[in-house]
């Protein structure tokens, strides 16, 4: 919607009426109505906005910090309940945050609704698994490096299922993720090289050990894996930022607001939606890879498709297309089963629901997605106008009689 | 770096397929049978599938579930009839006195099903005119919430088995026999498809289906109750459903799950694309299809869990070839 009326309400470029402008942009595709009613956290973005850049920096310093020291600090409240070992529980929010930041631009940025993430996430595993595990017959290389190799190949798989369903409507797409999905894990089970249920024991990790001789990052040591998933997590978020605020970003949202008008304008709307496809694809692997190695273990049973629809809700429930709300949708739904066992068990069923709710009542999820290409470009223009006005008042009225606008 | 990563594949990786033409040769015509006795199943759920996506152009992916209603709905009323793991010992009458019971509660659970789920999940995302992705979530979190609600209240397992009828064979083709089971399913299947295409296109509803199919604005300048269409729609899928739930269960007597649905929604959609989205008859022909190259697919890879691998395959070697499906996706062209 705000690609017809971006510039119309520049000519009173007072600081609330802008603040408005940026609030009802910020939504996803077309709920206009819902952009109108400020949220639980409507007032925060526009807070947020108008702080200094210096206290922005302060304040992201602060929460990086904090989120390096949560498993040390363990706060009483927050801590998972007795049978769930909390660093391990920040580990796991990590990867759903990391999941969570890769589905997003795919179903936030680009607007394809991909069903079956978890099938890269299982591409990723399985990579990882073969490449380090003693069970598989493949050449062994270090951890680490299985991490680009991953990534490259679940890429690879992102691009051969992205090219022949991508050309085709956004709902197929959904389906036939879906059943991706599903094949991932059938085939897993058939294939005997991908040994079913019996799976992978022993996965790699990577190398150091402390002063007795205990590897620093085994399986039951949740701090230092938590601390690599989090510094690769602030590094996808820096690299997505980037890819959101560039040329490739901007064709992303075009294509999410308006396949048809985006083409029409000379987006190459194919090329730009493999690549979110083949990017998202990435990072799942990478996730995969990560949660594979500090679990030690990869068989079939973990990636069903449910938990894939899992991956969706915690998108929507964060607010698609906004990188915050992806993590902190990601660490929430990772985070309630673990703090909350009792619900558990339910968790399928609440999260489904949350689904349905977020979707009727606030399309928009917990953190709306800002459009912030036109807020930047609605900046730059009330900036422009500003100092032209001023001139323009100067010349007029001369020195010293500056009207103010 | 990939040429020794392919050197050093395993030695037993190359027998995790096998073709197994000698097998697929001798029971072709059990497949035959058998695929197709599938097939009208798909293609009952596939009706749905059509039919919605036709008039609202959405993937009703809730639709599996509200087949699944249907499957508890026959489970619980022939269990309280006293049907057993065993057929009962009843007279033809009274069996299909049972059966018809079953059926009836069946359509109820699913029609009823549908229409709630229009009523609470997209009739308020209409009225708020919301984007079509969240569309899509939303009805994939409706599928969810019945998929475990149901898991909440039946736990994990399956639902002990019920045996409607002893199935015999009647009569032998082609050196096969046909069973009575699979000649029941398959003709009351076509029965149920061919009113349902009577009805869409001579009936005053169906006239409506299609024109808000063809064009829902101008359709309710013309005095269309769209509303009304779009409740209609979801319930007659929904009846299609039931009834596809009854022969599922008398197929399939172990198959009432909570998720039992999901994969064969997965695969009657498919069956929808197949034969074109939103066309009647393209429904009908992709089910059947669908049920034939799944069960050749099965025999000739001698794993059951093929089928869906192969369903799958079938799905996006459609979309890649011919995307408007078979017979082409005409709800609101056909012969208006």
């Amino acid at each position: 919607m705000s690609m017809v009326d971006g510039p119309t309400p520049l000519h009173t470029a007072k600081a609330d009426q802008a603040a408005e402008d940026r609030g009802a942009v910020g939504t996803p595709p077309g709920s206009s109505a819902a952009a109108r009613r400020s949220g639980w956290f409507g007032g925060l973005g526009e807070k947020w906005q108008a702080l200094p850049r210096q206290k922005q920096w302060l304040f992201l310093i602060l929460v990086v910090i904090l989120a390096y020291l949560l498993p040390i600090i363990n706060p009483p409240l927050i801590s998972t309940e007795p049978g769930n070992d909390f660093p391990l529980a920040c580990q796991t929010m990590a990867v759903w945050a990391l999941v969570a930041v890769g589905l997003n631009i795919v179903i936030g940025y680009a607007g394809l609704l991909d069903l079956g993430y978890i099938a890269f996430f299982a591409v990723g595993s399985y990579v990882t698994a073969m490449l380090t595990s003693p069970d598989s017959t493949f050449l062994k290389i270090p951890y680490l490096w299985t991490i680009p190799v991953a990534m490259a190949v679940t890429m690879f798989f992102g691009v051969l299922l992205g090219v022949p369903t991508l050309r085709l409507r956004g709902d197929y797409l959904a389906i036939v993720t879906l059943g991706f999905g599903e094949i991932v894990r059938i085939l897993a089970t058939i294939i005997p090289a991908l040994k079913g249920q019996v799976g992978f024991q022993n996965i790699g990790h990577p190398p150091g050990t402390d002063a007795s001789g205990i590897p620093i990052f085994s399986n039951s040591n949740g701090t230092p894996w938590y601390w690599l998933t989090l510094t690769i997590l602030i590094i996808v978020l820096l690299l997505a930022g980037n890819l959101e605020r560039s040329r490739v970003g901007r064709n992303w949202i075009a294509i999410r607001e308006d396949e048809d008008a985006a083409e029409t304008m000379g987006v190459p709307t194919f090329k730009y939606k493999v690549w979110a496809f083949a990017i998202g694809a990435g990072v799942g692997g990478l996730s995969g890879a990560l949660m594979s190695g500090q679990v030690g273990f990869v068989s079939n049973a973990k990636f069903d498709v449910v938990t894939s629809i899992l991956f969706v809700a915690a998108v929507v429930l964060g607010g698609a297309g906004n990188k915050v709300g992806a993590i902190l949708g990601g660490a929430l739904v990772a985070y309630i089963p673990l703090r909350f066992t009792s619900i558990a068990e339910y968790k399928y069923l609440i999260f489904g629901l949350v689904l349905v709710v977020v979707m009727i009542y606030r399309s928009h999820g917990l953190l709306a997605a800002r459009q912030q290409l036109l807020a930047y470009g609605q900046k730059a223009y009330a900036a422009v106008k500003a100092s032209s006005d001023a001139k323009a008042a100067k010349a007029k009225t001369g020195p010293g009689k500056e009207a103010a606008s | 770096m990939i040429p020794t990563l392919l050197t050093m594949l395993p030695a037993d990786d190359s027998t995790w397929i096998t073709f197994d033409i000698p097998s697929l040769m001798q029971n072709f015509w059990s497949a035959t049978f058998d695929g197709l006795t599938f097939g009208s199943i798909y293609a009952l759920v596939a009706l749905g599938y059509t039919l919605v996506y036709g008039v609202l152009n959405l993937i009703n992916f809730a639709h599996s579930e509200v087949f699944i209603m249907g499957c508890y709905g026959v489970f619980f009323t022939l269990s309280y009839l006293g049907f057993g793991p065993s057929a009962p010992n009843l007279s033809v009458g009274a069996i299909i006195a049972n059966l018809l019971l079953a059926l009836v509660v069946a359509i109820c659970a699913s029609a009823l099903t549908a229409f709630l789920l229009e009523r609470l999940a997209y009739r308020p995302l209409r009225k708020r005119n919301a984007p079509r992705l969240v569309f899509l979530i939303t009805a994939i979190g409706a599928s969810f919430t019945i998929q475990y609600t149901i898991f909440a209240v039946r736990g994990p397992n399956p639902e002990p088995a019920l045996t409607m009828f002893k199935s015999n064979p009647i009569f032998e083709v082609f050196g096969t026999f046909i069973y009575d089971q699979q000649l029941i399913i398959v003709i009351a299947a076509v029965i149920m498809m061919v009113i349902t295409e009577r009805f869409i296109s001579k009936s005053r509803t169906g006239r409506g289906i299609r024109a808000v199919a063809q064009d829902p604005d101008t359709a309710t300048l013309m005095g269309v109750n769209k509303e009304k269409i779009i409740i209609t729609t979801f319930v007659i899928g929904g009846i299609l459903a039931g009834a596809a739930a009854l022969f599922y269960v008398m197929k399939i007597p172990s198959g009432v799950q909570y998720n039992g649905g999901f994969i064969l929604g997965i695969k009657a959609f498919a069956a929808a694309v197949l034969g074109g989205i939103g066309n009647v008859r393209g429904a009908l022909l992709g089910g059947l299809l669908l049920g034939l190259i799944g069960n050749y697919g099965q025999i000739l890879l001698g794993n059951s869990q093929w089928t869906d691998v192969v369903a799958f395959l079938v799905l996006v070697l459609v979309l890649l070839v011919r995307p408007e499906g078979i017979l082409g996706t005409s709800l609101g062209r056909s012969k208006a």
